[in-house]
């Protein structure tokens, strides 16, 4: 079992021509991933790396029956793309695009309440179920099929959480990248909840980082709702108040989203924590007790 | 991307948001010639910088006669100005804002953010106007209102009266209220900002409202599209280091201590710093050079570090992805050679062709100790300062 996609996932890409759009496709065929469609305005009636491609998201996904979106279209015409795959009806948006300004964001969660879809991202690396399905820019390798359940705001640090779960043989069920952006689609809630469903998800990790207060609701919603072993890690306790880390959201403002406040959140919840993400893996099959 | 006071007042006057009157001058001559122009017998004096806190750090002189205004200007400008904002070195002060004293009846806080939580734009207002928001926030939080916008709808009257009654204005300044507060969410919108605050919003003498101080942040993602915004950007209020880092499509972020990192990903980057500490060092930056890790990014990011006096060691973590480490490693070998990097480099690499990556930076000659893992990579470096 897995959580938002698996090896019937059929997805259209949306900057399927673009260079990024094009090497990174490639990559996701090459895992397996069901590629049907690509979608490039004023291209339609080509075809591409071997895929189809249609003007519009309505086009690809009435020829071709997909389901998911990957999005790799550039930040000024992002937001507009989440919007036409809402519409074209696929269940699940998968943004990789970095830079989209903020007020799209808020904009675009407006307007997506009207549909049954949801967003992964933008500027993050997307999702994958090992050995099934593949969406977005992480390295396949690294990722073994298994038991845990792996949530991040951050790309690179979510591949340490897959490495040394693969490596202890844990594996996973499913690894989503929610984004380094400060308005995003599904957030750490969204993702607990599907993983304490998955009967397959013995445990969860999530990778937080300063900003904003999601760790902090993550944490109560762990509280109350989750059964299944956390471990927790946040990156950011030596950043310096007021200054971007990197990621558009990583910033403490006004005291508020600090590493400290967020790690005696999860610590309150339960939740185990690391203070070092190299201890992710280990600290897991601990409390797996296997 | 933050704009000086004078600058956010003009964006102010375009969308009819009253401002004191008042104009920018560099010399005490020309600050003299502002204060002729304005008239009348009181005059304040504003260093122009980058951060908050500037009254009580003495960035802000009120002045009584002509000779007050250029012995003002005279002690601002070419100075550097320290608040409680800016580091130990302040920032340098090239401009002052001369405008005509106002007499205040009282003083009130307005702004405007991207609340996160709501994922919608968040008004705050507050009666106590002039002082540290954050302290009210604490100690009074009774006297904040706070409100946020749903984009479809746009801003409501409704809104403005909570507001405006929050903050005990009277019909008339109600009614200016509700325009000051309805153009700023539009302004707030049409330029992309990411925080606006007016502290103090003053009502005068003559019981009118009107912005005595502005700050403005635009967001950085949206800058593709503003170039008539991008035009107001001051690089001289920005740390050298990141100004170099951000022409090379480099995240660096200056930091106290004397190991340095260089990274890919943003959230890896954070956690070496971590790390660094966690095992007893001290870092000297946030670096992140992006996915790629081209040989001339770590060129360029190497040259970064080192224009840091304080570095006595680096610690290069890459993660690589997609990437292979082979070629990584042949980057780095190729920089810290052309670079002649001069202090200890301890290399963490992960991913595909791992070992061949690690032989070849163990066979290249250099001072460069490849680690196993993580752990081992961070007491590697803490070790070699020690």
């Amino acid at each position: 079992m897995s959580i938002l996609v698996n090896k019937d996932s059929k997805i259209i890409v949306q900057g399927l021509t673009g260079r990024q759009g094009s090497f990174h496709a490639q990559q996701c065929i090459d895992y397996g991933t069901q590629i049907v469609a690509g979608v490039t305005p004023g291209r339609g009636g080509e075809e591409h790396i071997g895929v189809p491609v249609f003007n519009t998201a309505h086009e690809a996904v009435a020829s071709t029956g997909a389901n998911v979106s990957m999005i790799y279209v550039p930040a000024a015409f992002a937001a507009d793309a989440i919007l036409e795959a809402a519409d074209a009806g696929v269940e699940l948006v998968i943004c990789i695009t970095e830079g989209i300004p903020v007020l799209d964001m808020v904009k675009v969660k407006a307007a997506l309440a009207d549909y049954d879809c949801r967003l992964v991202g933008p500027n993050c690396p997307g999702v994958i179920t090992p050995s099934e399905c593949k969406i977005g820019i992480m390295p396949g390798f690294i990722h073994k099929p298994g038991k845990i359940g792996i949530i991040s705001r951050s790309g690179t640090l979510t591949y340490e959480a897959v490495y040394q779960t693969t490596n202890n043989g844990l594996g996973q069920t499913s690894c989503i990248g929610i984004g380094g952006d400060p308005v995003r689609g599904m957030n750490f809630i969204d993702c607990l909840e599907l993983f304490e469903k998955d009967p397959a998800t013995e445990g969860i990790i999530m990778v937080g980082e300063i900003g904003g207060t999601d760790e902090e609701a993550a944490a109560r919603y762990i509280k109350d709702y989750v059964t299944k072993p956390v471990v927790g890690y946040i990156a950011g306790v030596t950043a310096p108040k007021g200054k971007r880390m990197g990621h558009a959201g990583a910033i403490v403002s006004g005291g508020e989203g600090t590493a400290a406040a967020k790690y005696a959140a999860l610590e309150a919840a339960g939740v185990r924590t690391v203070k070092s993400p190299a201890e992710l893996g280990s600290a897991m099959l601990e409390l797996l007790g296997s | 991307m933050n704009l000086h006071e004078y600058q956010a007042k003009q964006l102010f006057a375009r969308y009819d948001i009253p401002v004191s009157s008042g104009d920018i001058a560099d010399t005490p001559e020309g600050a003299v010639e502002v204060a002729k122009r304005l008239g009348g017998s009181l005059w304040v004096v504003k260093a122009q910088v980058h951060a908050g806190g500037r009254g009580k750090a003495g960035g802000v002189k009120l002045a009584r006669s002509l000779d007050e205004v250029a012995a003002a200007t005279k002690e601002l400008i070419g100075g550097r100005l320290i608040t409680k904002q800016t580091d130990a070195a302040g920032l340098p002060i090239n401009i002052v804002f001369v405008e005509a004293g106002s007499d205040i009846a009282s003083e009130l806080y307005l702004s405007m953010v991207v609340d996160r939580a709501a994922e919608q734009v968040g008004f705050m207002a507050s009666i106590a106007g002039g002082m540290d928001i954050e302290e009210v926030a604490e100690a009074t939080p009774e006297k904040i209102v706070t409100l946020s916008v749903n984009p479809a709808a746009g801003f409501q009257p409704w809104q403005a009266r909570k507001l405006g009654y929050g903050l005990g204005l009277n019909p008339q300044q109600m009614k200016e209220f509700a325009v000051i507060a309805a153009n700023l969410y539009r302004m707030f919108f049409e330029c992309d900002c990411e925080m606006v605050e007016i502290n103090p919003l003053i009502i005068n003498a003559e019981g009118k409202l009107l912005a005595l101080d502005a700050k403005v942040g635009i967001e950085g993602n949206s800058l593709f599209r503003h170039p008539d915004l991008v035009a107001m950007r001051d690089t001289t209020q920005e740390d050298a280091r990141e100004l170099a880092a951000s022409e090379h499509d480099l995240n660096y972020v200056s930091l106290d201590g004397n190991i340095a990192c260089m990274v890919n990903g943003a959230g890896l980057a954070m956690a070496t710093m971590d790390l660094i500490k966690l095992h007893g060092g001290n870092p000297a930056n946030f670096l992140d050079v992006g996915g790629g890790a081209t040989p001339e990014r770590v060129a360029a990011a190497f040259k970064l570090i080192l224009s840091n006096e304080s570095v006595e060691a680096i610690l290069v973590n890459i993660f690589g992805g997609i990437v292979r480490c082979d070629v990584i490693a042949e980057g780095i070998i190729s920089a810290v050679k052309e670079v002649q990097v001069s202090v200890p480099v301890v290399v963490r690499l992960e991913g595909t062709n791992v070992e061949k990556g690690r032989a070849m930076l163990a066979d290249s000659g250099l001072a460069i100790t490849a680690a196993d893992d993580l752990t081992d990579a961070a007491k590697k470096v803490v070790a070699s300062v020690a």
